[in-house]
């Protein structure tokens, strides 16, 4: 393994909807500039564990959060944490592509705005650097102004990218941002993960095996709220250490 | 097996017959209105206060009226219905305390008119000092109104979608900020559409402003907030019930009911067009 | 950033308050009533306002605060309304519901909204000019302002919201109870009396409740189309004065913080008591239907 830094950890994390377990005892440490991918069958908790990153489960009534997770060392889950500051360290790209319905040039803006960023310049040159680093500038440059729904769908999602880039995270969740989207436009997204690793800390929560193999860099299979198995992805592609991450990655259930 | 399926088509038959009686309800009134108003509306009666003791002239200042009124309904029951519907949309948990709210929302709806007129003269007229007058009838009326205006913008507000909200959170804007710049602009037409139609509900009341600002017979406009005023549903009333010849200004009265029937009207096309106007200012 | 932490907080209070309001109003509408209602009603007694028939303010001697005659007044309209309206209300929404192309329900659907718009002075005003000579006419009285106008008119009060709520309730009735019905052989007219009316009973019962709350706090309606001879009413046919009926006409004349203003606010405690009441069970009731049908 090489020397990396900890960007991620958390140790002995539960976490409940109400009065059910939905993450049980999970503890993992995932690097910096690294791609990690988390795996397992639907229901398993994956989504839930990516959405603790970046505290949205806070938005659910009665969800609860135990044990401790930290970024590059530090808290997340008190009380003291300033919920909004974390959500602009830590950006996300959710399953469905959801662009608001302003103009493309507004919605990579937007979230400059809420923070408070309000000279034009900077807010143009920010909005031209995401939509690059989002692999979407040559396609959209001369109609900034078009509203975003009118994209189609890989555009709106390569949109979204941009839209958390511009807020310039250091971590960037991403939940099956690809499973709403046709082969091509999938191939597109992937190539931009393998590309924004270089600056960028990722987790990616997907349902398609192949394409944790062919992007991540580690992996973490999770079942039923607990984690089986995490390590290099190549490890667990080609030597998984239990049987049942074996028998999940050939597919005999889930 | 012959007596099942005669049942049916009775049965059936029966059915379609209430509908059409409902809407033959619907054709009656209208019919009557519009034949015997429509003679009775002209250019007099819209732009003339009503002379000789009410048998002639027009209604000008009960128009007036209603609309100051309204407007005064709208003023209240505008900003409290919406602030109180993205309470219940936004922030409320889903709790004992928010159900409370709710139950007393569907209870205050069900409160009769004539009940929100004694409160309006007890709190506004006698406690708040408001005297019989615009102020005060438009505040009753408001209140009467929050009810559907609360219900009208939480149903806009539910139509925004949760990614809209998801997506802002997610990139570091407060929890206000996202209500305002990503839930607000979605919902405000259909917020307004529907208090639009609240409002029209509280133009045609006549109860709850029988004692906290309805005159009679006014000559002049109302000077301010804290004035009298001419309404279009009370003026109805007086001329078919209160007047002392109630036979030979039945025309007029008629011309009133429709004239009344047609703001109402108008009101809910409005509401209608700039649904779809900010519809489309939306798309584009 | 604290300085936006606290907006959050100042702005989620006030959204607080806000929703607060509604039940300030309430509980306003309530204590205001009581209040003005009390001085009346200690002075009077209650047994005497609700257990006896004579309301005459304006006897000479001693004046008396009966209101009997109002209720039953207010009863007799209301179940007059309803016998009207309930029938005709289900009928409607059963057929809106299992019977009716899409085509009939996008023109039934605004008909029902716009009768239910169409301001209750303007019923009023046709219950004089159009209902009462007719039933003048039909029944040889002298000028049709009964106890009957004022059922017909307040059953159109009461409609909408029987329709609209009832189809509500049959249309969340499960598709697969029909289905399962129909898969038995039972044609569609059993299917719809005797599944899915019975499986969505609860909730039109709540539907015809709601109306009848409708019906007893309707004000102008009955205002201009009984007649309001203060007198014990003898029967449908007989002129008729309602609880809404009083307040809205002796309000108006009454000097106030008398005994006569104190017992129109008792009336209308009454009145506010029972609207409550029946709304809140009608809720109840209403409520419980949806959630078994989950």
């Amino acid at each position: 393994m090489p020397l990396a830094k900890v960007k991620i950890k958390i140790s002995d994390f539960n976490f409940y909807y109400g009065q059910v377990k939905v993450i049980k005892g999970v503890s993992v440490e995932m690097l910096a500039k690294n791609v990690t991918s988390i795996i397992g069958p639907s229901g398993c908790g994956k989504s839930t564990l990516l959405r603790c990153f970046n505290r949205m489960n806070d938005l659910i009534p009665g969800a609860r959060a135990e044990g401790r997770a930290e970024i590059e060392g530090v808290d997340i889950l008190g009380p003291q944490v300033d919920v909004v500051e974390l959500r602009k360290r830590v950006g996300m790209v959710f399953q469905k592509p959801n662009p608001f319905p302003k103009s493309i040039f507004d919605n990579v803006a937007y979230g400059l705005r809420v923070n408070d960023i309000t000279d034009r310049l900077i807010i143009e040159k920010r909005v031209e650097q995401s939509l690059r680093s989002a692999a979407l500038w040559d396609e959209v440059k001369d109609r900034l102004k078009d509203n975003a729904l009118n994209l189609s769908g890989g555009q709106q999602q390569r949109l979204c990218v941009a839209r958390a880039l511009a807020v310039e995270p250091e971590i960037l969740l991403m939940d099956e941002p690809a499973s709403a989207l046709d082969p091509i436009a999938t191939a597109r997204i992937e190539e931009l993960i393998v590309e924004l690793k270089k600056h960028y800390t990722i987790v990616i929560v997907t349902h398609n095996m192949q394409q944790a193999a062919r992007i991540s860099d580690h992996t973490a299979f999770l079942m039923q709220g607990e984690l089986v198995e995490y390590g290099k992805t190549s490890d667990i592609f080609t030597k998984p250490r239990k049987k049942l991450t074996e028998d999940y990655i050939t597919g005999r259930f889930g | 097996m012959k007596i099942k399926q005669l049942k049916e088509v009775l049965g059936f038959l029966a059915l379609r017959l209430c509908m059409v009686l409902v809407m033959a309800i619907l054709v009656v009134v209208f019919w009557d209105i519009v034949t015997k108003g429509g003679g009775a509306v002209s250019w007099e009666l819209l732009t003339q206060p009503p002379k000789d003791g009410m048998t002639k002239g027009g209604i000008f200042p009960a128009i007036v009226g209603t609309l100051l009124v309204t407007l005064m309904t709208a003023l209240l029951a505008v900003p409290l219905g919406m602030g109180c519907a993205m309470y219940l949309n936004e922030y409320a948990l889903d709790c004992k305390f928010t159900r409370f709210i709710r139950m007393s929302i569907r209870n205050l709806s069900g409160v009769p008119s004539i009940v929100y007129g004694l409160f309006g003269v007890a709190l506004f007229v006698e406690a708040c000092n408001f005297g019989t007058s615009i102020l005060s009838a438009g505040c009753t009326l408001g209140l009467m109104t929050l009810p559907l205006t609360i219900t009208a913008s939480e149903e806009a507000l539910k139509a925004v979608p949760r990614s809209y909200r998801e997506g802002a959170l997610a990139l570091g804007a407060t929890k206000w900020q996202s209500i305002r710049t990503n839930v607000l602009p979605y919902a405000v037409s259909g917020m307004l559409t529907g208090t639009i139609l609240g409002l029209s509900r509280a133009a045609g009341e006549t109860a709850p402003i029988l004692f906290t600002g309805a005159a009679f017979f006014l000559p002049d406009l109302p000077g301010s907030l804290l004035s009298q005023f001419m309404a279009l549903p009370y003026h109805l009333y007086i001329l078919s019930t209160q007047h002392h010849d109630t036979a030979l200004v039945r025309p007029l009265a008629y011309g009133t009911a429709l004239v009344l029937l047609i703001l109402i009207f108008i009101m809910n096309l409005f509401a209608i067009i700039l649904r779809s106007r900010l519809r489309q200012m939306k798309k584009e | 950033m604290k300085i936006k932490r606290i907006k959050e907080k100042v702005v989620e209070g006030l959204f607080f308050l806000n929703g607060l309001i509604v039940i300030i109003i309430l509980a306003g509408i309530f204590l205001l009533l009581l209040k003005n209602a009390l001085p009346g009603l200690k002075e009077i007694g209650l047994m005497e306002f609700l257990a006896t028939g004579y309301w005459n303010p304006d006897a000479y001697g001693k004046a008396t605060y009966g209101a009997l005659s109002m209720l039953v007044s207010t009863g007799m309209v209301t179940i007059g309304s309803l016998l009207i309206a309930v029938p005709l209300g289900i009928g409607t929404a059963a057929y809106l519901s299992d019977v009716a192309s899409p085509r009939v329900r996008e023109i039934a659907k605004p008909v029902v909204e716009i009768l239910a718009g169409i301001p209750s002075v303007v019923l009023g005003f046709l219950g004089i000019v159009l209902v009462g000579p007719l039933l003048a006419k039909l029944t040889g009285t002298y000028n049709g302002l009964n106890a009957i106008n004022g059922s017909i008119l307040l059953a159109v009060m009461a409609l909408p919201t029987i329709i609209s709520l009832s189809e509500d309730a049959l249309n969340s009735v499960p598709r697969s109870y029909a289905e399962a019905s129909l898969a038995l052989g039972a044609n569609k007219w059993q299917t719809v009396t005797q599944v899915k009316v019975p499986a969505a009973a609860s909730g039109i019962v709540a539907a015809c409740m709601l109306g009848m709350g409708r019906a007893i706090g309707e004000t102008m309606t009955v205002l201009m189309a009984t007649g309001n001879a203060a007198q014990f009413p003898t029967g449908f046919l007989s002129s008729v004065k309602t609880m809404t009926s009083t307040i809205a006409i002796e309000l108006g004349e009454v000097a106030y913080f008398t005994t006569h203003f104190y017992m129109l606010f008792s009336v209308g405690l009454v009145l506010f008591l029972i609207t409550f009441v029946i709304n809140l069970i009608s809720d109840i009731v209403f409520n419980k239907h949806m959630k078994m049908l989950k």
